[in-house]
C-alpha cells in the first residue's frame, strides 16, 4: 500500500532532533535507513504524524576502533560493516552474523542504530549485541545514557527508550586474541528473516578450555534471549565433541519457542540446538587453527 | 515540499509530499515509468535504482530524501542509440519474458558489476536473491549478468 500522510523534518544536529521528537509527545518516530519503519507505515501497522529524518546528522556515522574496543555509529550502513576490512580481525562476530541481514539493496540502506530501535527478535544484530555485552549510548531531552544490550529489548518491536530518545552509537568491548565464535541461522532463502539463529564466543584458557561463554537466540522468543543452560554446559569444559553434543542438548531443552506459519515450535526446538551444534564446531575448528 | 536531485545526468526539481516514495516520483512525476512497482514493501527488488552509486529500494526510500543525490534508473542505462552490453546480453540470453523484475535486475547488477567487475557466480546469485522473477527461473539472468562481465572489466581497465 502507498504510505500514510506524514510530516519530515531533516535537523542537521542532535539536539534539534530531540526536540522534536520530544514535541511529538510519542507520535513523530525517528527514520534511519528506513528499510523497516517505511514497510511498517505501508502496511499501516504504524501511522507516524512526523518522521525524523537522522541522515544530515553527523555525530552518528563512522566506526571507531581503539584498544577499548570498537564504536559504531547508529547511521553506519550493513554495507558499510561488511566493507570495513579491520572489522573482520578485531569483531569478526559482527560481519559474519551481517552476511545473514537482508539483501544488497537493504544493505545499502539499513542502519545498525535502526536494527536495534526496532528490535525484531528475527533480527540478528540484537542478538550480536546480547552476545557481545554490547552498550547502547543514546541521548534524549533528559541528556545522555548507557543502556546495556541485555537492557534495552523489552518486547517484540519494543524497547527500553523513551519516545525522545535518540540511539546514537553502539560500543563493543574489546576482543581478546583467544576467543572463539561462530554464528549461524537457518533461513528458506538467504537473506531472509531467520527462522532460529545463534551467536556464540568464549574465550579459550591456557588449558584449552571455554571461559566467558556467551550464547545467544534470535527467533525464539520475543527479545533475542541468552541460551543460559547452554553456556553453563560450556564454561570450563574443553570444546570437544562430547562438550558440544552436551550444550546443543540443554539449547534445546531450555528454550519454549512458538509456532507460526514458518515453523513449529518443535521444529524451532529442535532447530536451535542443531544450529548451536554447527556454531560450536566451527568456533572449536577455529581455536584449533 | 520541493526536492531537487540529479536523474540519468539530467538535474530535476520537484514538489512531493512527504508520503510520496522515490519510486512514485520517478513513475508519476518524471514520468520514468522503466523503474517498476511490485511489492511497495521491500520484499520483490522491481523498483530497485542507484542512488549515488548503490542499489537500493526505491519504494523504501522517500523522494525527500534523495535530495542532492545522483540517481540512475533503467532509462539511464542505455546508450542514446541501442542497448547497453548488460541489456544486451539479457537479450542474447532471454533473461526476460513478462519484462516486470527486469529493470530491478538490470539497476542491482549494473550497480554490481560497476563496483565488482569479477564478480562470481555465487556473488550474482546472492545480489539477485533479492529480486523476485517469476517467469524465468533465474538461470539465464545469472548467465547474462556472468557473460556482461568482460565489458564491465574492460571499462574499469579502460579508466585505470
Ligand atoms: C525485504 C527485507 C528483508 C529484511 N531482512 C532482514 C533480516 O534478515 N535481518 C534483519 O535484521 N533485518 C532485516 N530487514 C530489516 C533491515 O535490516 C532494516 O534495515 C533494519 O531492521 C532497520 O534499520 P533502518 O535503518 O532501516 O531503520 P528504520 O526503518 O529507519 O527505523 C526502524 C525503527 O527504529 C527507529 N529508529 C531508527 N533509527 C533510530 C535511532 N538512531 N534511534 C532511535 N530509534 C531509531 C525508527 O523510528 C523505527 O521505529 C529486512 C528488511 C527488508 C525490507
Ligand atoms: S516495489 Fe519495491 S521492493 Fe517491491
Ligand atoms: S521476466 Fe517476468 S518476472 Fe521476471
Amino acid at each position: 500500500m502507498k504510505l500514510p500522510q506524514f510530516d519530515y523534518q531533516a535537523p542537521a544536529s542532535l539536539s534539534e532532533a530531540v526536540a522534536l521528537l520530544m514535541a511529538g509527545n510519542g507520535d513523530a518516530r525517528p527514520l534511519s535507513g528506513g528499510q523497516s519503519i517505511l514497510p511498517i507505515m505501508a502496511f499501516r501497522l504504524a501511522e507516524p504524524s512526523l518522521l525524523v529524518d537522522l541522515r544530515n546528522i553527523p555525530d552518528l556515522r563512522g566506526i571507531e576502533i581503539s584498544a577499548a574496543g570498537v564504536r559504531i555509529g547508529a547511521m553506519v550502513r550493513w554495507r558499510d560493516i561488511l566493507d570495513n576490512a579491520q572489522l573482520k580481525v578485531v569483531l569478526p562476530l559482527l560481519p559474519e552474523a551481517i552476511e545473514h541481514v537482508a539483501h544488497y539493496q537493504v544493505r545499502n540502506r539499513g542502519t545498525i542504530g535502526g536494527s536495534l530501535a526496532h528490535a525484531d527478535p528475527a533480527s540478528e544484530m540484537p542478538a550480536v549485541a546480547l552476545a557481545l555485552d554490547a552498550v547502547i549510548e543514546v541521548v534524549g531531552a533528559k541528556g545522555k545514557r548507557d543502556i546495556a544490550a541485555g537492557d534495552l529489548f523489552t518486547g517484540s518491536l519494543s524497547t527500553s527508550l523513551s519516545h525522545d530518545e535518540i540511539i546514537v552509537a553502539v560500543r563493543f568491548p574489546a576482543w581478546p586474541a583467544a576467543r572463539a565464535y561462530a554464528f549461524e541461522e537457518f533461513a528458506r532463502r538467504r537473506g531472509d528473516f531467520a527462522l532460529a539463529g545463534v551467536a556464540a564466543c568464549y574465550d579459550v584458557d591456557a588449558q584449552g578450555r571455554a571461559k566467558n561463554v556467551r550464547v545467544s537466540a534470535l527467533s525464539i522468543a520475543d527479545t533475542p534471549i541468552r541460551l543460559k543452560a547452554a553456556e553453563a554446559a560450556m564454561e570450563g569444559r574443553v570444546m570437544d565433541a562430547d562438550a558440544i553434543k552436551a550444550a546443543s542438548a540443554a539449547a534445546s531443552a531450555e528454550v519454549d519457542p512458538a509456532g507460526d506459519i514458518h515453523a513449529s515450535a518443535r521444529y524451532r526446538k529442535a532447530l536451535v540446538g542443531t544450529l548451536l551444534g554447527r556454531a560450536l564446531t566451527r568456533a572449536a575448528a577455529r581455536t584449533a587453527r | 515540499m520541493s526536492v531537487r536531485f540529479e536523474v540519468n545526468g539530467k538535474s530535476v526539481s520537484v514538489d512531493v509530499s512527504p508520503r510520496t516514495t522515490l519510486a512514485d516520483c520517478l513513475r508519476h512525476e518524471l514520468h520514468l515509468t522503466g523503474t517498476h512497482v511490485g511489492c511497495e514493501h521491500g520484499v520483490c527488488g522491481a523498483c530497485t535504482v542507484i542512488v549515488n552509486g548503490d542499489a537500493v529500494r526505491s519504494c523504501l526510500m522517500l523522494a525527500v530524501q534523495a535530495n542532492g543525490a545522483k540517481v540512475t534508473t533503467v532509462e539511464g542505462l542505455s546508450p542514446e542509440e541501442g542497448l547497453s552490453p548488460l541489456q544486451t546480453a539479457f537479450k542474447t540470453h532471454h533473461a526476460l519474458q513478462c519484462g516486470f523484475c527486469t529493470p530491478g535486475m538490470l539497476t542491482t547488477i549494473h550497480a554490481l558489476l560497476s563496483e565488482e567487475p569479477n564478480a562470481d557466480e555465487d556473488r550474482i546469485r546472492d545480489v539477485i536473491s533479492g529480486n523476485l522473477c517469476r517467469c524465468t527461473g533465474y538461470i539465464t539472468i545469472v548467465e547474462a549478468a556472468m557473460d556482461a562481465r568482460a565489458s564491465y572489466q574492460q571499462s574499469r581497465g579502460d579508466k585505470e
